[in-house]
């Protein structure tokens, strides 16, 4: 009996040594995959959805996530976590891709790059495949250098700045700033919401100023003057009082706001204290406003973003059904976005022939070439294709919130 | 007419300054120690403010009132915590247990609140002045706020130069060895100063939400070093110099933010700074240092 014991406590020792050399220096495929057998081995219990169905013939494959589950964007990450979840959870019960089965998990980045990094490691030692990640930009465009050097299948949701998908095995399911500037622009003008328009952008982060770059450069194509350029910074976050006054001097009909939800609930209170009510007109960053706490949502009525989701549209019903009963809350852009990354993973997996055993890099090779043949019909848009340079091909909408609620345009 | 509303809104957002670097600049000439901890209480004073008044819906006066009495219980607790074992030791040791607490509040802050930013519901219910048909609209907290600071100003030179504790405080600032001589209690003295400085802090907090309605708990951090560099531009230690500062510093802010550039205005109020230190070393009003050998 008791050398039964210390046989098992030396196997464990031995395991958990794997995992550590594997965990620690994990640059090689060999050494992941070392990695990722001991994990499957000993963290059995960990297991959720797929824990049970280990055993089915093209073994799971482990997809990691990464986005702000806590901070002023937890509401994105939150979401694209819950969005996974419920897309695996469906795949699973549905059989797999040709049988492959699903696993997920999520790592906190608080919207910051160095603990994007720390959580791509923390997902590496658990023995992920694959990264759906990350939900934002910034943390984003720090973690694809390391999936380029692991040469890791990676697909982000939300991540929208032009770097996030610079190397060839990074896909994304949302439009890229430039696109959303340039898609914003042609909205505006094409349905004739303003000519003088004035933006307020932050110029200290590069989802921002992107977007901003290219509106401003695609303004004059659609008869749209730019009365107003502001800018401000993380640090200057919580006063807009002049840069609403110097909108409202220029005579500003729309004002365009190419930011972050938490910033523009600020923008909207102190906007309605000076009386100013132009149209204002956000983009994917905006979405999340309504969830803001303490923020009076009457505030919001009228505001437009650029969305590719609306709980609201027909084609999303039945998503909406299933994520209010596992979550609780009404999903958001960001829970479509990431909901349609993992069908999209799904769709490349079953076309490419892929297996839980491969390893990570014949992996990312086998999804590139997969992603950009596969077509599906997605939250998001119907009809999404992929280039091989990881853009999206879909058309782009827009939604007006009314009575509390996002309506399409 | 806009230039005016500039004008108007950075003397607001200066007087803001102001009433935080009063804080500073109290505790500077008298304890001669920063107290990097002083931004975070502002934000101690705003959840407070924020629990009682969104979270219980308690009157904003009660709000007001309790945000006083914790930030005055804290500020003196932490000066008789981390501060007064180190009153012998050097400064440079008084300033990293500031920055530590500092920390330690924004941390604890972060456990209880989370970092999910709030809207801050304003205390003040006083309905915007419209000026000139409406070409000049100055809000209600605008006004409320200029006020506060004008009236703390007096009430705190008239308390200095009328009262006996006031010119304790003063003995203490000028000879902390012969104020000890001549009976002063430099600690209850020190003590008074801190508590003084953080009930200043909680109503800062209470304006400074309402007027840029976000509350996180880095709320307090930045308009910190912007009042502590205020308390600096105008003669660290100096009461007056603390109003000038902060008035002169909110009105820069804004100006250069609309007329020369809404993302530099942060490097033109440090410039400005770096400037006016070369030319008066001790900041405007501070006073002339005369080394003796």
């Amino acid at each position: 009996m008791k050398k039964a014991i210390s046989l098992g406590l030396a196997a464990v020792m031995a395991a958990s040594l794997t995992a550590c050399g594997g965990g620690s220096a994990e640059t090689t495929a060999a050494g992941s995959e070392a990695a990722s057998t001991a994990a499957e081995g000993s963290e059995s219990e960990s297991t959720e959805a797929a824990g049970e169905s280990a055993a089915a013939e093209g073994g799971t494959i482990k997809l990691g996530v990464i986005g702000p589950l806590t901070g002023p964007a937890a509401a994105y990450g939150i979401a694209v976590q819950n969005g996974a979840d419920l897309a695996v959870k469906e795949i699973n019960a549905a059989g797999g891709a040709n049988g492959v089965m699903f696993e997920v998990k999520a790592e906190d980045d608080e919207n910051d790059s160095e603990k994007a990094i720390n959580a791509y490691n923390t997902l590496k030692d658990w023995g992920m495949q694959m990264l759906v990640g990350t939900t934002t930009s910034k943390p984003c465009i720090a973690v694809a250098a390391e999936t380029a050097n692991d040469n890791m299948f990676q697909i982000t949701p939300s991540g929208s700045a032009v770097e996030c998908v610079a190397n060839d095995n990074v896909f994304r399911v949302c439009f890229a700033d430039p696109d959303q500037g340039t898609a914003s622009a042609k909205y505006i003008g094409e349905n004739k919401l303003a000519t003088k328009v004035a933006i307020i952008y932050d110029s200290s982060t590069e989802y921002s100023s992107g977007i901003r770059e290219s509106f401003v450069k695609e303004a004059p194509n659609y008869g749209i003057e730019v009365v107003a350029d502001e800018a401000f910074t993380a640090d200057t976050n919580t006063d807009f009082s002049v840069q609403l006054d110097k909108a409202k001097e220029a005579g500003a009909e729309l004002v365009f706001l190419p930011i972050y939800y938490q910033e523009a609930s600020v923008i909207l209170k102190q906007a309605a204290d000076k009386d100013f009510a132009p149209i204002f007109f956000g983009c994917d960053g905006m979405d999340g406003i309504l969830t803001v706490e303490n923020f009076d949502t009457s505030l919001a009525e009228g505001l437009m973003l650029l969305t590719p989701f609306s709980v609201t549209e027909e084609s999303s019903k039945a998503f909406t059904e299933a994520y209010v009963a596992a979550y609780g809350i009404e999903p958001n852009q960001f829970a479509a976005d990431s909901y349609d990354a993992v069908y999209a993973i799904a769709a490349a997996v079953e076309k490419a022939g892929i297996t839980a055993d491969m390893s990570v890099s014949d992996m990312c090779d086998a999804m590139k070439t997969a992603m950009t043949e596969i077509s599906i019909d997605g939250l998001t848009g119907a009809d999404m294709t992929w280039n091989a340079a990881g853009e999206p091909n879909k058309a782009p909408k827009a939604a007006k919130i009314v009575n509390g609620e996002y309506v399409m345009e | 007419m806009s230039f005016l509303s500039y004008l108007i809104n950075g003397i607001s957002l200066g007087s803001i300054y102001a009433i935080i670097a009063l804080g500073y600049t109290m505790v500077y000439g008298i304890a001669r120690m920063l107290n990097f901890a002083h931004g975070d209480i502002i934000m101690v004073g705003g959840f407070v403010i924020f629990t009682i008044v969104s979270t219980l819906s308690l009157p904003p006066a009660l709000g007001i009132l309790a945000a006083v009495v914790v930030c005055t219980v804290l500020g003196v607790t932490i000066e008789r915590v981390a501060y007064r074992p180190l009153r012998g030791a050097s400064s440079l040791a008084v300033l990293i247990t500031a920055i530590g607490v500092s920390y330690l509040l924004q941390n604890v802050a972060l456990l209880i609140f989370g970092s999910n930013a709030r809207q801050f519901t304003s205390v003040v219910n006083v309905p915007s002045l419209k000026l000139a048909g409406g070409a000049l609209s100055i809000s209600g907290v605008t006004m409320v706020t200029i006020v506060t600071c004008l009236v703390i100003m007096v009430c705190l030179t008239q308390f200095i130069s009328r009262t006996k504790v006031g010119q304790a405080m003063l003995a203490v600032s000028e000879d902390r060895g012969a104020a000890t001589l001549m009976g002063i209690d430099v600690n209850r003295t020190i003590a008074i100063t801190f508590a003084i400085g953080s009930a200043l802090a909680a109503i800062a907090g209470a304006l400074l939400c309402s007027a840029y309605p976000s509350l996180t708990p880095y709320t307090g951090s930045m308009p910190g070093i912007k009042a502590f560099v205020a308390a600096v531009f105008g003669g660290i230690g100096s009461i007056p110099g603390a109003l000038i500062g902060g008035i002169l510093l909110g009105v820069i802010e804004n100006l250069s933010k609309a007329y020369i550039s809404s993302q530099l205005s942060d490097a033109i109020v440090f410039s400005v700074l770096i400037v006016v230190l070369l030319v008066r070393p001790t900041g405007i009003l501070g006073r002339k240092i005369t080394e003796k050998v």
